[in-house]
């Protein structure tokens, strides 16, 4: 090959490369290794571990451990999808492009909204993107961000705007799930941002805040952060909703200590050519079969470079296989039941814990996560029960510190939480707190 | 007359029939399965899960329980498995053949970084569990995040960013930030004209207006004409190296001086930094801050279009105002700083401009890297960068007389043609790629960079045997002879043999229909 080229050695291919830049030899990084020492030197860091399958698991705020059927598994690591990249040449794609018109679908169908896209990094992102996107709406710069918006994507969205003039309200946290956003919503106001159920797990009928959107020009914009309870609540769509995103990793992903995740992002179809992030639309071949495109693509980096409607290029491709994969496994009644049996664990759980002298359950209502306040820092409770094996939740003070809320533990039920978890938390908590 | 030659002339009795004109009953052709979307496969009742029946319960919902149908089928596990293995086979990938779609590095995605992905120590672990019970899963962050640093000559790293786009978000504000940070509010940022999209689109979600700079005719960046922008207003630059063009930015050391004596800073889009991993460390040619995009040079796979992960490396001066959170050994072992209330706590002088998702990084990626980096090792992670730039210039040289090449080499990673060589045979640059795929390969990136008319940016990566490079390099000099030869048919109408024949993008994008109706059945909506 060098002779074909016309060189004698691969040094000198590089000859553009500043001289005095080239290193001499290897950097200070060990050697190749073989498959069985990388497999075991990962292995040992897993071994360090305690993995959520293990123990008594009530851990959530914003990821949540579900049952992944494992047909899903073993479907996404087909070669033709995991080795694909982004459908630029649409004939050679299809399969990719089929998946995302069904993810879009999806999406639109779980979230009551007329549009989805084909996914963004994460609920949280998918977040930010939404007040960018209200603002370019609405042509206004102020957003007011409830105090059940998880902590996290408040800070996305602030990060997000903070050198776009974005004018934010941010509300203090609401663990008790009464405030009153209405009155905060003026003639310049671009967006409200809710989550529901909240951080804290409250819900809310959403459809006075919509009107009270609407009447001032605003939009309203829903954040979901366990895509599972659109399988019981009604969706943020049929409440008056103008964009809802959504944490879509509930469904066909690993919790993966907190990566990769994927966003959803719907909206009323009239702001589409607003929209952030790829779009997978319908069309047909020169003759005439139906097929799929990525479309609408004028909005987008690679074209409009400098005028985009964002800069995201790669999206979750392969989380948004898993998540269609999984609920097509579902299907209408397996979605359901699997929220019903999300709901049925966490009031299990809500019973349990209000048993427990010294502590009080804050929600009247809730999905699979409510609110419960202790005699002591949360911080230290969970830390005690996990030295016992039992991981108890996410104290609130780890999201917000010095907040004054040190005392609240966030509390999360799924399906693959059993009666003997439930019964082991209670009786953990009690031998603590007696 | 025997059994044996009766078979044989039956064989020969057969009538000789165009494959292309028999229309199926089914419409499946042979292999090749007619699939219909999910939402049309109809029936009630059905699940492909198994859950336990619901115990009795009081809700908690407040009344606002979901009514009527969500529209989901319902269908069995077989169904859906048939279903999507269908779907998947109308797709090209590097598994299946030779993909060199330039800028997007479609190396080979070794399995076993898939196994460790799936450990459940590593896989089965919350992002908000204590942090003594996932001490294993900093390590994993921690040590890759070495590796990164070491590589790349830049001493800090934001791991957290999601994608290479997001990666430079997280590197423009943190330049932003650090300037603020002075009282010093500065407006421009410089992008020379061969620049991914992402680069001016990120850099205007920084507030920031984009001043682009010129190339030379050598494909790389004009250094007088970049210095004639240079001035205290300007913030940074954004440069990507190896450039989009396949080509080392020959004077970047002096690119970063004069950038560095305005004060503003060199970001540069490691994109490309496949090509040089191993080789050269970005932090010796004067670059402040680079994303990585570890499913390029690091081999995580692209998943029909991520997840990717963006890690930032950045000089010491940067790192204070990197982005939440990042890990810190302590006496307890690893830690993250996670609020802006924990770095005031760390006193570690940190000045983040907050978080740019939620949690901590894209883990699964991660594990990922690592373990292709700790399989490469630094003799084999030298060796991809010289591997790969070894095949790109083989492509380059043995295509050299039948295409043209947009530049002389040697290239870096990617051999980049113009459409010259196509000049009045009535085949465009995107016929050209349509007709690849009737010959079995993934067309290369065409019409990017913007500055080389009808472009092709064709980059084998290490991963190409000779033999398979071979075939390929046979076929596109078959490819050229026809377009010259007067051929243009074979090109204008192809691809002929793919699924699907071209696709009306524009009907796609006037009357959008980006979801399945069940009032509007498939091809009804006109």
């Amino acid at each position: 090959m060098l002779q074909t080229i016309g060189v004698k050695a691969v040094d000198e291919l590089f000859v553009d490369v500043p001289r005095s830049a080239v290193l001499e030899g290897p950097v200070d990084l060990p050697p190749h290794a073989g498959e069985m020492a990388v497999e075991r030197a990962l292995s040992e860091m897993a071994a360090q571990n305690m993995a959520a399958g293990t123990v008594p698991f009530f851990v959530g705020a914003g990821a949540y451990r579900h049952h992944v059927p494992a047909a899903v598994d073993h479907l996404i690591q087909r070669s033709e999808f995991l080795t694909a990249y982004t459908p630029y040449q649409p004939e050679v794609s299809q399969g990719t492009l089929q998946v995302l018109f069904e993810f879009q679908t999806q999406v639109a169908m779980l979230t009551g909204m007329e549009v989805a896209n084909a996914s963004m990094y994460d609920g949280a992102t998918a977040c930010a993107e939404a007040v960018l996107m209200a603002n370019r709406v609405t042509r206004r710069r102020r957003s007011v961000l409830s105090g059940g918006l998880h902590p996290q994507y408040r800070s996305v969205v602030e990060t997000q705007s903070k050198f776009l003039d974005g004018n934010n309200v941010a509300c203090d946290p609401d663990a008790s799930g009464v405030e009153d956003l209405v009155p905060l919503i003026d003639e310049d106001t671009a967006c409200v941002v809710v989550q529901n159920p909240t951080f804290f797990g409250h819900l809310h009928d959403l459809r006075p805040l919509a009107e009270a959107c609407h009447k001032k020009g605003a939009l309203l914009v829903v954040a979901v952060g366990e895509t599972v309870s659109l399988g019981a609540v009604t969706p943020p769509g049929a409440m008056g909703a103008d964009i809802v995103v959504a944490e879509g990793q509930s469904l066909g992903n690993a919790l993966n200590f907190g990566g990769p995740y994927l966003g959803l992002f719907a909206a009323r179809e009239i702001f589409v050519r607003q929209m952030p992030g790829r779009l997978c639309g319908e069309t047909v071949d020169l003759e005439g079969r139906r097929g799929f495109v990525l479309t609408l693509s004028t909005r987008e980096q690679h074209i409009r470079r400098e005028k985009a409607t964002s800069n995201i290029c790669t999206n979750s491709g392969l989380c948004s296989l898993a998540f269609t994969i999984h609920l097509s496994l579902l299907g209408e009644e397996g979605f359901r039941q699997l929220a019903a049996l999300n709901h049925a664990q966490a009031c299990a759980a809500a019973t349990r814990l209000a048993a427990v002298p010294g502590v009080t359950v804050l929600n009247k209502t809730f999905f699979n996560e409510f609110t419960v306040r202790l005699p002591k820092p949360a911080a230290d409770v969970v830390d005690t029960l996990a030295e016992r094996g039992v991981l108890a939740g996410v104290p609130v003070s780890r999201l917000l510190p010095n907040a004054g809320l040190d005392d609240l533990l966030l509390v999360a039920a799924t399906e693959t939480t059993s009666d003997e978890d439930i019964a082991a938390l209670g009786t953990a908590l009690e031998e603590m707190l007696s | 007359m025997s059994a044996r030659s009766k078979a044989h002339s039956a064989v020969r009795d057969v009538p000789q029939v165009d494959a292309s004109t028999i229309t199926t009953h089914s419409g499946h052709r042979g292999l090749q399965m007619l699939e219909p979307l999910i939402f049309e496969m109809g029936s009630s009742g059905r699940t492909g899960v198994d859950f336990p029946p619901v115990p009795k319960f009081e809700s908690k919902l407040g009344g606002l329980g979901r009514q009527g149908a969500i529209g989901l089928p319902a269908l069995s596990e077989p169904q859906v498995v048939r279903h999507y293995v269908r779907v998947s086979q109308k797709n090209f990938a590097i598994d299946s053949g030779l993909y060199p779609l330039g800028s997007c590095t479609m190396k080979h995605n070794p399995r076993l970084n898939e196994k460790v992905a799936r450990l459940p120590g590593l896989s089965d672990i919350h992002p908000l569990q204590p942090q003594s019970t996932v001490q294993g899963a900093l390590e994993v962050i921690d040590t890759l995040a070495h590796w990164l640093t070491t590589l790349t000559g830049l001493p800090a790293v934001a791991m957290s960013p999601a994608a290479g786009a997001h990666g430079e978000l997280t590197g423009m504000m943190t330049i932003r930030t650090a300037h603020e940070a002075r009282g010093d509010a500065r407006k421009r940022i410089l992008v020379p004209d061969s620049a991914h999209g992402t680069n001016p689109a990120t850099a205007v979600l920084c507030g920031y207006a984009v001043d682009p700079v010129p190339s030379l005719p050598n494909g790389r960046i004009d250094l007088e004409a970049l210095k004639a922008k240079l001035d205290d207003d300007v913030a940074g630059i954004m440069l990507t190296n190896p450039n989009t063009c396949g080509l080392f930015e020959n004077q970047i050391i002096e690119v970063a001086e004069a950038i560095h004596a305005v004060g503003a800073y060199f970001y540069c889009d490691g994109a490309n930094f496949n090509a040089i991993v191993g080789k050269v460390r970005p932090g010796d040619l004067g670059i402040d801050i680079m994303h990585l995009n570890l499913h390029k040079t690091f081999s995580t796979p692209h998943g029909g279009g991520g997840p990717g992960s963006g890690p930032v490396v950045m000089s010491a001066e940067l790192a204070p105002f990197a982005p939440l959170p990042y890990i810190v050994k302590g006496p307890d072992g690893l830690r993250l700083i996670e609020t802006e209330a924990d770095q005031a706590a760390a006193g570690d002088g940190g000045q983040s401009y907050g978080r740019m998702r939620s949690f901590h990084g894209q883990m699964g990626m991660f594990v990922r890297a690592l373990a292709y980096m700790m399989s490469h090792g630094s003799d084999g992670l030298l060796q991809v960068a010289e591997d790969a730039v070894l095949n790109a210039n083989y492509v380059l040289a043995r295509l050299k007389d039948v295409m043209s090449p947009a530049y002389p080499g040697p290239c870096m990673h990617e051999a980049l043609f113009d459409d010259s060589f196509l000049k009045d045979t009535g085949v465009t640059t995107l016929d050209f790629a349509k007709a690849m795929i009737d010959e079995g390969f993934h067309p290369m990136t065409v019409y990017f960079p913007l500055i080389v008319h009808g472009a092709m940016l064709t980059e084998p990566t290490e991963s190409e045997s000779k033999e398979s490079m071979d075939v390929f390099i046979v076929t596109l000099r078959a490819l050229a002879g026809d377009a010259k030869a007067g051929d243009a048919a074979r090109f204008t109408g192809a691809p002929y043999l793919a699924p699907l024949r071209r696709l009306d993008e524009t009907r796609a994008a006037r009357s959008p229909r980006l979801r399945w109706t069940p009032e509007a059945p498939a091809g009804a909506n006109e």
